[in-house]
């Protein structure tokens, strides 16, 4: 990967000072993951071009860093790290022009301290957001952005464009800015890091981004991005089924909804995550600052389960675990069970609930682990209420009638609380195109959500009830819909 | 037991009998000789005493302060040893009552009969005794204390519980015989083959057809086989005398076993005497057994009274029960037992005809041994999970049916009238249960019996993660009947310029003993299986689904192709499979084979990883070569730089030429290609099992459709290098003009440890896999690991094979996913993905 660096300060050769780097020579750096040379393809008065270029070899980079790897595209052979500039470009420039990084020069401290005209070229830079989030990041620190977004192939024009620019930045800028500038923004624009994100990044960042990541518009972008955090074992357990499958590596973040971030950068930036941008949007589609959708249906849910006088509930599809710990929050809840498919979501439930540091008498009215609604489970009977909420719309229609056996015909709890979104409300988001989530399989309009519900009801002697959760539009409805279901007295059992 | 003639005769010889499968309670003071008893009669880890949990619970078996753990430990190990159904025996005390009361009520919890020994010894020895023990501390008046506890418990043992107490004396103690008796439903040594036989009500001419049409004559098969009454011979129909005596006669003879209904039970309580509501035929059996001969009624009465709860046969691979048995209660004796046997599994509600609602315990069912039963009429007998019941309802009018053993094979005859009116409708078949899958059946580790690669064992943390791939990704589990195991290549190749070379392969087959193999051309697609129906009704018949849909096609980790065209693409491979339905005399097939292109199913992988990767390069490297050039143009000595990224340039180049040959445009199901290599199964045969590749080959290249690709390949005699050498030219050309290489297998299954098939690459395909410049790393690559992706290829394959035969012998749903299950899991182990 290729990265050069142009100035027409005269004299140009001047450059050469300011990154000690001899213009007439070719250096070379040797790095873990490859190795890093810098020369001078022009040299003259007044224009001097400096290159750093990086030889990174993806078979010796995964063979010495074997599967574990974080960056799960490092895992791979066919890899665009040798070709794009990523965070092994950043890692690279960081050493090789560490002290012209920090803004000394004993040979030209004056120039230095002062912006000069610069010209950065980089071919190849991912950019996952498109080549307006480039524009984005680097016009308020002063460059004239030129993004041209890269063809992903041309002899299939109906692909589009690939996630990369060929990127030229133009400005007066101080050397030492600019270098901090690529070093934060490389891997912030290519959304992935090779290492693992250690508490030191916070640090890292906070000194690389002094004088300007403070002011900087997008800093809460930048800040949760820089400080991506990739998680836990069994997440490469499916990635490696992923592969196999044929799918990409997005659809397998599993359902589970983040509080909406803050846009605040002191905000638990740790907890960043793909899909808190997305609810961002969401939440953002209506006007100013309501309350967050996902914290309306909550309550709603826990108003629900308090009007059937609940005292033992199963969360069935508790993702990070936020309902089970509004329930573990009241005293009157004596048994609480979460349960999901996925054991990424549990492993962050029980982080996030801190388990390991909960008191006995809490932890002993909770119940974490894992189990799915295609099998049946006797785990799922004896509760009064099972919930749930904004599960049923993962799964593929055809699966819903296991779903219903499992929970209403063998589960049998007293009440089951259904929420999921309404579709006609979807109108009232400007941004969103097709449905809330990738990982929707359907999502049913107020009358479809009635049919399903009201035959459930029947076949397992039920009686169900509805409630609107948030704004209740008078023609479309609210953005989600709940059902109550009840057993009935006279416990009609399945045909 | 054994007589001993040749020894003295014993002053005083005792002979006592135990039940083979029991609780076995000893009763004495401290130092009446239990242990010493325990040892001589019964094996070492039948024998649970409290010393020994004492010692478990406080290192010290005379810690008494630890008692209340001791006994805690003590009944948690006995509680386990009789659930999982082995005779026990326990060393205590227990001279007092509410000892055995605790012992007798966890016999009975777990459904086995509980017998007491006693061995009753003056105080004066025990002391004795115990005074020689240095362990033993405690006082002589301990020992009196027992001793009076005994005395007082000796008068009213008989009323604890037990089913027997055995009370031994004085030199009885040690010249004692015990003798273990088997359960009388314990029937395992008789292997059949039977006829087991629904419901008869009293229908003694259907009886007699259906006796005859089975082959019996005058109660007698001529091959020896045994009938097998489900029990209900009696009530509502014309003829109660005459079936009994029927059946009496042959039990009699040996030609058949009875085990008892619910009706015999009844009539037998009427006989008696007992106060009965008259009701549901009752009367007609009381008016006909009252004009039979007195003597007759006696011997009827008798035989009823004498009737068992139910008989495990087979080496306890059947069950008959009147209403069926679960797992747990094969083989126990119990009133809980009994009453489940005869009864059901009733939840104590009614419906709407009075008459009582049972619970479906055969939808639980997960016992190896089949069971058979009567009681419910239904219209048409179904298998559930290893069960079947057989009353189909001849005194209603129905039929009255036979289940030929170990043929698995339905007789019946109808009804000649209607001999009573049903109470309420009979009942269809039973409805097909969506959820009929347990997560008992696939969570934790798990240990897969396979035919034809042992026993497989399944981590925890992969079925864990197979479980999230299978609920939120896969397709209904009824349709996902196998997944196709991972293939491994051979042995890297040494020759220049190659990772993968067919001569390795040929080796590999020739040293296993293999002499004919078969190289399949490899398409560079998708992996797919497709489930194929005649009609939606067959579908619904094999696989239970009864939405209308009649297939499903799904790849290799079970996640089905193209949403909204699959309908379309089911009836096209539907259609294209019309001469085979005849051929095999199936309404259902399994294929296997390989959807092109691979853009159709994996454009968003293409896009996101290969042309993404193809696009970086192509912006990247022009510009590394330009700024090279130019340095090189100041006299700068980058010159082996410049040359190694202008090698790379054109790596990159040939790498996009590598997948794009894989890609193509598709509009709908134009220009959609499935290439089939093999029959999986259909009905009654898992085909991939005992069909030759050839046969599969042959079959397949008959069907034509433009739907259908074909599948070249060539035959190779491992004996002739001849062959051989045609065969690597083959794969050179196919290779050189774009293929991905070939699969080279056995063309018959071999036995042990042989891969089932292995994979050779091309050349210019392996940059796909080991990227752009990988024939500038040869020498890394070469160092490759293949020892656990054939060890998983090998598991994989013996679950698939597995997940077949299950699926092609009708066992049920569960069975099979637990199979196809297992690969799904196995697939979750790290494996470089590149092999």
């Amino acid at each position: 990967m290729l990265l050069t660096i142009s100035t027409t300060h005269r004299p140009a050769t001047d450059l050469g000072f300011l990154l000690h780097k001899h213009p007439d020579k070719v250096q070379e750096f040797s790095h873990s993951f490859g190795t890093a040379q810098v020369f001078y393809p022009e040299a003259g008065d007044e224009r001097c071009t400096a290159a750093l270029l990086l030889d990174v070899d993806p078979i010796r980079l995964v063979r010495s860093r074997g599967a574990s790897s974080p960056d799960f595209s490092l895992g791979q052979y066919v890899n665009d790290r040798p070709y794009a500039a990523s965070s092994l470009l950043a890692s690279a420039l960081a050493e090789v022009f560490r002290t012209a990084r920090a803004g000394r020069c004993a040979a030209r401290q004056e120039l230095a301290e002062r912006a000069i005209p610069l010209e950065i070229f980089l071919p190849a830079l991912p950019c996952r957001g498109g080549a307006e989030l480039a524009h984005r990041f680097f016009e308020p620190l002063g460059w004239q952005v030129e993004a041209v977004a890269v063809p992903l192939d041309e002899s299939f024009p109906e692909w589009g464009d690939s996630r990369y620019v060929r990127l030229t930045l133009r400005g007066e800028v101080r050397l030492a800015d600019a270098l901090n500038h690529l070093y934060v923004l490389l891997p912030v624009l290519d959304d992935a890091k090779h290492y693992w994100v250690a508490s030191d990044e916070v640090d890292k960042l906070i000194r690389a981004g002094e004088g300007w990541l403070a002011a900087h518009p997008a800093r809460a972008l930048i800040t949760r991005r820089y400080l991506t955090r990739r998680t836990a074992l069994t997440r490469e357990a499916l990635a490696r089924l992923a592969e196999i499958g044929d799918d990409l590596e997005d659809a397998l973040e599993p359902p589970i909804e983040e509080e909406t971030p803050e846009a605040s950068t002191e905000a638990e930036p740790l907890t960043g995550d793909p899909t808190g941008e997305r609810l961002a949007g969401e939440a953002a589609a209506a006007s100013p600052r309501p309350t967050p959708l996902n914290l309306l249906r909550r309550e709603a849910v826990l108003a629900a389960l308090d009007d059937v006088g609940a005292r033992t509930v199963i969360d069935l599809g508790c993702g990070s675990g936020q309902l089970v710990g509004a329930l573990l929050a009241n005293r009157a809840i004596t048994k609480i069970a979460g349960v999901d498919v996925s054991a990424h979501a549990l492993t962050l439930a029980a982080r996030k609930l801190k388990l390991d540091r909960m008191p006995e008498a809490r932890r002993d009215r909770l119940d974490l682990f894992q189990g799915s609604l295609t099998y049946t489970d006797i785990r799922f009977a004896g509760f009064d209420a099972a919930v749930l909420m904004e599960v049923v719309e993962h799964l593929d229609p055809p699966r819903l009638p296991a779903l219903e056996r499992v929970v209403f015909g063998a589960a049998k709890p007293g009440h089951v609380i259904v929420t999921t979104p309404n579709a006609e409300y979807n109108v009232r988001y400007e941004t969103l195109t097709g449905m809330r989530h990738p990982d929707h399989r359907f999502e049913w309009t107020r009358a479809e959500f009635r049919d399903w519900a009201s035959a459930v009801a029947a076949r397992y002697g039920y009686r169900v009830a509805y409630r609107p959760v948030g704004d209740d539009d008078p023609e479309l409805g609210s953005p989600t819909q709940m059902a109550i279901f009840t057993a009935g007295d006279d416990d009609v059992r399945a045909a | 037991m054994s007589e001993q003639p040749e020894q003295p005769v014993p002053p005083v010889a005792r002979e006592i009998g135990v039940p083979a499968m029991a609780l076995i309670v000893l009763v004495g003071v401290s130092g009446s000789g239990k242990s010493t008893f325990a040892r001589r009669h019964f094996g070492p880890t039948q024998v649970i005493s409290s010393d020994f949990c004492r010692g478990l619970v406080a290192d010290d078996e005379n810690d008494q302060s630890a008692t209340p753990d001791a006994f805690e430990m003590l009944h948690h190990i006995v509680g386990t040893r009789l659930r999982r159904g082995l005779l026990t025996v326990v060393d205590a005390t227990s001279v007092q009552y509410q000892a055995r009361q605790q012992l007798v009520a966890l016999a009975k919890a777990h459904n086995v009969l509980v017998d007491a020994i006693v061995l009753d010894v003056p105080a004066e020895l025990a002391v004795e005794r115990n005074a020689t023990r240095p362990d033993r501390d405690f006082g002589p008046h301990v020992i009196t204390r027992q001793h009076k506890d005994l005395r007082r418990s000796l008068g009213k043992i008989s009323r604890d519980g037990f089913r027997r107490v055995h009370v031994l004396r004085g030199a009885e103690i040690d010249n004692v015989t015990i003798t273990l008796e088997p359960a009388w439903t314990d029937l395992r040594h008789r292997t059949g083959p039977f006829d087991i036989i629904g419901d008869v009500h009293g229908c003694s001419s259907e009886l007699e057809t259906l006796l005859s049409t089975l082959g019996y004559q005058d109660g007698r098969h001529p091959q020896g086989r045994t009938a097998v009454f489900v029990g209900d011979l009696v009530d509502r129909g014309p003829d109660t005398p005459g079936v009994l005596r029927r059946v009496m006669g042959m039990v009699e003879a040996g030609t058949a076993l009875c085990v008892c209904g619910n009706h015999e039970q009844k009539l037998v309580r009427a006989l008696n005497g007992r106060k009965v509501r008259v009701a549901h035929g009752l009367a007609e059996s009381l008016a006909q057994l009252g004009e039979a001969d007195p003597e007759f009624v006696t011997a009827a009465t008798a035989f009823m009274d004498g009737l068992i709860s139910h008989y495990q046969l087979d080496e306890g691979r059947l069950v008959v029960a009147h209403a069926g048995l679960k797992e747990p209660y094969h083989g126990r004796a119990s009133g809980r037992v009994r009453a489940f046997a005869l009864y059901g599994d009733t939840t104590g509600e009614t419906d709407e005809y009075g008459l009582p609602i049972r619970y479906p315990w055969a939808e639980e069912y997960r016992g190896r041994a089949m069971v058979v039963y009567g009681h419910t009429p239904t219209v048409e007998p179904e298998w559930v999970n290893n069960t079947i019941c057989l009353d189909t309802g001849v005194v209603f009018g129905g039929r009255l049916t036979a289940l030929r053993y170990p043929e698995r094979e339905l007789v019946s005859v109808p009804a000649e009238q209607v001999w009573y009116e049903p109470a309420r409708p009979l009942a269809g078949p039973p409805q097909r249960d969506p959820a009929a899958l347990d997560i008992g059946d696939v969570r934790g580790n798990r240990f897969v019996e396979t035919r034809f690669g042992g026993t497989i064992r399944i981590r925890e943390e992969n079925a864990a993660a197979a479980l999230e791939i299978m609920s939120r990704f896969a397709v209904d589990p009824r349709w996902l009947v196998y997944l196709p195991p991972t293939m491994a290549p051979p042995e890297t190749s040494r020759l220049d310029g190659y990772l993968e070379h067919p001569a390795e392969a040929f080796e590999e087959f020739a040293a296993a003993g293999v002499t004919r193999v078969v190289c399949e051309e490899k398409h560079m697609g998708s992996r797919a299986v497709a489930v194929l129906a005649r009609t939606p009704e067959a579908a619904e018949k094999r696989f239970g689904v009864a939405d209308g849909g009649a297939g499903m096609v799904y790849t290799r980790t079970g996640r089905p192709f193209f949403g909204a065209l699959m309908g379309e693409l089911v009836d096209g491979l539907r259609a294209a499979a019309e001469p085979l339905w005849a051929e095999l005399g199936t309404d259902w097939l399994v294929l296997d084979g390989e959807l092109l292109p691979w853009s159709a199913k994996a454009e968003s992988l293409i896009r996101g990883q290969y042309a993404s990767v193809g696009a970086a390069a192509g912006a990247a490297l022009p510009e590394v070569v330009a700024a090279l050039e130019a340095a090189a143009g100041r006299g700068l000595d980058v010159g082996s730089t410049l040359d190694r990224a202008r090698r790379r340039q054109d790596n990159a180049a040939r790498f996009r030429d590598a997948y794009a040959r894989y890609c193509w445009p598709v509009s709908g199901l134009d220009g959609v290609r499935f290439a089939p290599f093999q029959i999986l199964a259909a009905e009654g045969r898992a085909t991939a099992v005992h069909q030759p590749h050839d046969w599969h080959l042959d079959l397949l290249a008959r069907l034509d459709s433009p739907l259908i690709g074909p599948t070249r390949r060539v035959y190779v005699s491992l004996d002739s290098a001849e062959s051989r050498d045609a065969a690597v030219a083959w794969w050179e050309a196919m290779t050189a003009a774009g293929g991905e290489g070939m699969v080279v297998k056995p063309v018959e299954r071999p036995e042990g440890r042989v891969q089932p098939g292995v994979k050779v690459r091309g050349q210019e395909y392996l940059r796909i896999i080991y990227g752009p410049d990988y024939t500038e790393s040869l020498d890394v690559l070469r160092r490759r690991f293949l020892g656990r992706k054939r060890s998983m290829a090998l598991r994989e394959h013996a679950l698939g094979l597995e997940a077949l035969s299950r699926l092609a012998d009708g066992e049920p749903l569960w069975r099979v996913h637990e199979a196809v299950f297992g690969v799904l899991a196995m697939e979750s182990e790290p494996v470089d993905p590149r092999l």
